[in-house]
């Protein structure tokens, strides 16, 4: 009866040692060190984006506040610029939803498109509205402000009239003033978060769980890339998920001459994450596993996808619009090369560093 | 055939199965509130709007916020198990709310919930009521303090079959060779304490995997030479709790644990039950003329029903040998035959819907229909993808997509190797039909597995 004591003893205290991973032990200096690569992704790479999207932003908000105050070509232009500006910065931010930029929906809230015009139009006539109701998520951010910069009028004079001439004019200026305000305030709060006590919380979250740091980015870089990056950007305007080609469907339908530039700017920016800009990365732990399939590291396999996805996209012209109404095809060649990383990046990196899909916990054998 | 006939009539004392009764009850009431108190019967069985079903159970179905109840009636049901009150129906009412709530969506299928369902089905036919409990303090009649020795052989038997089993499915050149899966999910457990610096080396996921083979294969055997056994029950806890450490594996340790205590003498029982204040009255002698008379009915029904469950069992894992190509790739002949953390399998199914007549054809975001678990899951199993694929056909054409073809372009990478396509994507699946033949549109491996 003693060793059954002893065994029921011992077996209580394993359990309990059993019941988590621990967070915080310290890890052989020769073992993949996640800390390190959390410390690197946040201090270098996540922070410094948010602080550049943010300033951005608020440039942005200037401009419009400049613009409506005295909307003339010069004004006109310069907010436009701006525009183009925070809008190319905030492909390097959009990936990371996570903490603050997840539980405010940032993605959702900021970019949207198409954007409704129909419910701009209400909201513009109703002059007042909020912002923070989920079905207004399709009225507001990059793609609402892009469609009253230069989707309002045919020519630069119709646009500027809309907020000079036009009998809402007054409603037409608040509103976008509105928009620009909100966009800053969301890109703000999510970069205050980062450059407060959330990227400690985030450094410090390094175990292997399935709510771990590792895990959710991860898995939000996966689902951006696949959701946002090759069906938003592509395949939903090359007509891939529906009966008929969405020329509408397309980034920039209103500028009508950076959906290419975004496009490759979001790839280049998945890309860059993927290596770590220098530091460690998703790449960097894989070659530390020596993870390798048909003898060629799997690292190098997916960066020769991202190459040849890029070429691709060059050869795509200035607007997607015209691409999908003219040379479809393109289009679908360029969805297709997209896609390939997302096999690559969904089942053989996450495989080979034992990521769950989801970060559902569940059980298994 | 003398002895045979001599074993049938051996009894023991019956605190080994009241002793298994009494656990079994309590840790399937602990993991029916553990499945509860994780929000799981809502995220797996509630709020899917499509479950995937075992051929021939289509009508087994969550049933809405009722679903709870069956989760209620199963976790009651285990408790009037442990305390054996009103036991047989109790037993049988555990086996079939256990069973329909698996046979509810296959995404969910484990191994070890294949074990439950099959113990409680045995369990049906154990006399595991009749001491320690409140049946045989009510009953005398039905009281006994003794037992036919095989109503406790078998629960070992049953033990030991899915150990061996489980041993010798290791037995291949990927777990033996490779080390795969094991060097993969190893790797990045770097956190642990202790054990953790060794995660990254390939000596640690070998050890673990020959180690892990060899446990299978001969722990039945340790647990039943008497010599060897508490050494051997050691070896138990010290491998399901290093699985339970490493692996989110759940109760499934606990319950091997606690299983494995069948295997020791009467006399540990007895102390056991006494030492927890578990009382029994004492009634006969070993009378063995009594206790044949006691048990004549009983045997005549359960010996048959025990003997086609465990030659079923012996012979189940076997049916794989039926199908051409590789098992870990078509996976026709995997399941309920014990095999365990195999596989590290992963895979990608991007489907297109075509209509018939017009010829359009667009693609299919998944996550419209399935939960990130249930796509994961469909994604590298052939009877989820093609049992999927009839799913979108019947809901496009519900939409007025004539004749929906539905064909899907899919990967799916295998312990280590590099993603390769999966399903043929020629082939019209909304034409395939559902069966147990052999599905000619899996492509094929391009690689061998060797070994069982």
């Amino acid at each position: 009866m003693k060793s059954f004591y002893f065994i029921l003893f011992a077996s209580v205290i394993l359990f309990a040692c059993s019941s988590d991973e621990g967070g915080g032990t310290t890890i052989p200096t020769d073992t993949f060190d996640r800390t390190a690569m959390l410390t690197h992704w946040a201090n270098d790479i996540i922070k410094p984006n948010y602080v550049s999207m943010s300033t951005k932003s608020q440039h942005l908000q200037g401009k419009i506040n400049v613009f409506t105050q005295d909307p003339k070509p010069i004004n006109l232009v310069a907010v436009r610029s701006s525009f183009k500006d925070a809008y190319k910065q905030f492909q390097h931010v959009s990936m990371f939803e996570i903490g603050k930029a997840e539980e405010l929906r940032l993605r959702n809230n900021v970019n949207t498109y198409p954007t409704d015009v129909a419910g701009i139009k209400a909201n513009i006539e109703n002059g007042s509205v909020n912002l923070n109701l989920s079905s207004e998520i399709d009225t507001q951010g990059f793609p609402a402000i892009e469609y009253l910069l230069y989707g309002v009028g045919s020519t630069d004079d119709e646009i500027i009239a809309f907020y000079t001439t036009h009998a809402n004019a007054t409603k037409n200026k608040a509103y976008l003033n509105q928009l620009g305000t909100r966009l800053h305030s969301l890109i703000n709060e999510v970069n205050q978060d980062w450059q407060g006590n959330y990227a400690n919380t985030f450094i410090a979250n390094s175990g292997t769980s399935a709510s771990s740091s590792v895990n959710k980015i991860a898995n939000d870089y996966m689902f951006y890339y696949e959701k946002a990056l090759r069906a938003g950007k592509v395949g939903i305007p090359a007509g891939v998920f529906s009966n008929e080609p969405l020329p509408n469907h397309v980034e920039c339908l209103y500028e009508g001459a950076s959906g290419r530039d975004m496009l490759l700017e979001a790839l280049t920016a998945s890309k860059d994450f993927f290596n770590g800009s220098g530091g460690l990365s998703f790449a960097g732990y894989l070659n530390h596993l020596d993870v390798k399939r048909n003898g060629k590291s799997l690292a190098t396999i997916i960066n020769n996808q991202f190459d040849v996805a890029t070429t691709q996209i060059k050869t795509l012209p200035n607007s997607l619009k015209t691409e999908v109404e003219n040379n479809n095809t393109n289009m679908l060649t360029t969805y297709d090369e997209l896609q390939k990383n997302v096999v690559y990046l969904k089942v053989d990196m996450m495989q080979a560093l034992n990521i769950s899909i989801d970060y559902v916990d569940a059980d298994g054998d | 055939m003398k002895s045979l006939k001599d074993y049938f009539c051996q009894y023991d004392k019956a605190a080994p199965l009241a002793v298994f009764r009494i656990c079994f009850g309590l840790l399937m009431f602990l993991s029916m509130a553990r499945f509860w108190v994780n929000g799981w019967i809502k995220k797996l069985y509630i709020e899917p709007n499509f479950h995937f079903s075992y051929l021939g159970f289509e009508w087994v179905k969550p049933i809405g916020n009722w679903t709870y109840l069956i989760f209620a009636i199963c976790a009651l049901s285990a408790l009037l198990v442990m305390l054996g009150w009103r036991y047989r129906v109790a037993i049988i009412v555990f086996f079939l709310s256990f069973t329909y709530i698996e046979l509810m969506d296959k995404t969910t299928y484990l191994n070890h919930y294949y074990f439950i369902s099959i113990m409680s089905f045995l369990l049906i036919f154990l006399p595991a009521n009749v001491a320690y409990s409140f049946d045989a303090k009510r009953n005398k009649k039905l009281q006994s303090d003794y037992v036919p020795r095989f109503s406790i052989d078998v629960i070992k038997a049953l033990m030991c079959l899915v150990y061996f089993y489980a041993g010798l499915a290791k037995l291949n050149s990927d777990w033996l060779v490779k080390a795969q899966p094991l060097k993969t999910w190893l790797a990045t457990k770097v956190n642990l304490p202790i054990i953790g610096q060794f995660m990254e080396q390939d000596w640690l996921a070998y050890t673990f995997s020959y180690a892990g083979a060899a446990y299978d294969l001969l722990i039945p055997f340790f647990l039943l030479y008497k010599p060897s056994r508490k050494i051997a029950f050691l070896a138990v806890i010290v491998f399901h709790v290093l699985t339970r450490i490493l692996f989110p594996i759940g109760m499934f340790p606990f319950i091997m644990i606690v299983s494995a205590l069948i295997f020791f003498s009467p006399e540990f029982h007895e102390k056991l039950l006494s030492f927890f204040r578990i009382k029994t009255r004492e009634v006969v002698k070993k009378q063995l003329p009594v206790l044949q008379n006691r048990f004549r009915a009983y045997k005549k029904i359960a010996l048959p029903v025990i003997a086609a469950l465990l030659v079923s069992q012996l012979l189940l894992p076997w049916r794989y040998l039926g199908y051409p190509e590789e098992l870990f790739w078509t996976e026709e002949g995997f399941r309920f035959s014990w095999r365990v953390m195999l596989m590290e399998k992963a895979g990608y199914a991007q489907f297109t819907v075509v209509d018939h007549e017009t010829k359009k054809k667009f693609a299919v975001d998944n996550s419209d229909f399935l939960t990130p678990f249930q796509e994961k899951q469909m994604s590298f199993q052939p009877d989820f993808i093609l049992e999927y694929a009839h799913f979108l056909h019947d809901h496009f054409e519900k939409q007025g997509v004539k004749e929906p073809e539905v064909y899907v372009e899919s990967y799916v990478a295998l312990n280590g190797r590099l993603s390769q396509p999966y399903i043929n994507s020629e082939v019209n699946l909304a034409a395939q039909k559902r069966g147990f033949h052999h599905k000619d549109f899996i492509l094929p491996f391009n690689d061998t597995i060797h070994g069982l």
